[in-house]
């Protein structure tokens, strides 16, 4: 079999193992198992956007799709555990499925059309980022268009992530507000899990930082890096090792604001000296662009942690 | 075909027979702790076998050395994932 073949094999059965899962993923019965689901459909997907030949994007799909999201809806799923029951009983009215059925069709069909009516070749501005690339001293396209070409976007995602810190904050009872988020978790101190925790965060900090370094030119970045810092806190979070913050604490307050903050500042700094909002001197670009990432590293752990341990739920430190 | 080549298929069609054994068991087996006993020869000796098929094909030491750290990152995460699971699943097992 030639190498062509087998790779078309081995498309068509990743499409089809996508289809299955995300079929048991809509289809479980309980929320966990479609959780599940979902965490393998990620997965996969990340293998596909490799085969696709876009790594940047896979790894963020395994670190943010299956990852992260993944875990916020396992702790959504034990949350809502109690209440699973009764909601499995209730079936909505005809006139709501039906609304339903209208409105799902109505966005497979629009995006069915708008993939189908793609010119081919589609169009693309790939080749102008590579050319571009050398201009802003990064080796990798994609870094140079996340960070230069469209990085009013970039900088727009991550006051996203700002207000979804606020949003989960917000849930947060009048009486625990300024406490820390999260139970406090137990562990055995002499248990795996906190052996675990205690070896594998000087691993996953350097990880995390290479991957925020080696952006620059392969496939990585902040957004991935910080994904893993956040999940080392997380780690020793769980293992007891370390608690989440008071969420009225100055520095986190700091280090959740620093990233967009230096974002915009250097993008203000552009209008001042150069031609536009978030124009780098040429000579600069490459030194400027990995200090904002570093800040936005930091931003990006601190920010994804936090929503995953979710609003507030008992008081902060009692000297204040 | 090279020897390397017939080195390389021999232990990777390995490593591929224990991550299909494993798969099978993780159906078949009854419960929990079968199921991870079946799981753990997948992680340990599938990748690992994997794992040293890939070595002489690659391109220098440094890729070499990052699938080696791979390979004991996966059987570090493994192992104690199913430590966990297992004793989450005995915990269970007491309380009903």
């Amino acid at each position: 079999m030639s190498t062509a073949a087998a790779g078309f094999l081995l498309d068509v059965g990743f499409g089809l193992l996508l289809l299955a899962v995300a079929t048991f993923a809509l289809r479980s019965r309980t929320t966990y198992a479609a959780v599940v689901g979902f965490v393998t459909f990620g997965v996969l997907l990340a293998l596909v956007w490799f085969r696709l030949g876009a790594p940047d994007v896979a790894i963020t799909e395994a670190a943010i799709g299956g990852g992260l999201t993944g875990l916020l809806l396992l702790n959504a799923s034990a949350v809502l555990r109690p209440t699973e029951a009764a909601a499995a009983g209730e079936r909505p009215r005809l006139l709501v499925r039906a609304a339903a059925l209208v409105a799902a069709a109505a966005v497979a069909g629009g995006l069915a059309i708008a993939v189908l009516a793609l010119p081919s070749p589609a169009p693309t501005l790939a080749p102008l980022a590579v050319a571009g690339a050398p201009a802003t001293g990064l080796g990798n396209p994609v870094a140079a268009t996340l960070m230069a070409f469209r990085a009013t976007d970039t900088l727009l995602e991550k006051v996203v992530l700002l207000l979804a810190i606020v949003g989960v904050w917000s849930l947060a009872p009048d009486a625990w507000w300024g406490g820390r988020p999260g139970r406090r978790h137990q562990a055995d101190p002499k248990g795996t899990l906190v052996f675990f925790a205690r070896l594998l965060p000087p691993v996953g900090i350097v990880f995390g930082v290479y991957l925020l370094f080696v952006g620059a030119d392969h496939p990585g970045g902040a957004f991935q890096g910080g994904t893993i810092l956040a999940a080392m806190w997380l780690l020793a979070i769980m293992a007891r090792l370390s608690d989440t913050p008071a969420i009225d604490g100055r520095w986190l307050r700091f280090w959740l604001v620093a990233g967009p903050a230096a974002f915009v500042l250097v993008g203000l700094a552009g209008i001042a000296l150069g031609d536009a909002f978030l124009s780098y001197p040429e000579a600069y670009a490459k030194p400027i662009i990995l200090g904002i990432e570093l800040v936005k590293i930091v931003t990006v752990a601190a920010t994804l942690a936090l929503i995953v341990a979710g609003p507030p739920e008992r008081p902060g430190d009692p000297r204040r | 075909m090279t020897l390397v080549d017939l080195f390389s298929a021999a232990l990777i069609g390995a490593g591929v027979f224990f991550f299909i054994a494993g798969t099978v068991g993780l159906l078949r087996f009854p419960d929990t702790l079968t199921r991870l006993h079946a799981l753990t020869k997948a992680d340990n000796l599938g990748i690992g076998l994997i794992v040293i098929g890939l070595l002489p094909r690659v391109a220098d030491g440094w890729t070499a050395a990052k699938l080696i750290a791979v390979w004991v990152l996966i059987l570090l995460a493994s192992a104690t994932v199913s430590q966990l699971a297992g004793y989450s699943a005995r915990r269970e097992k007491e309380s009903r």
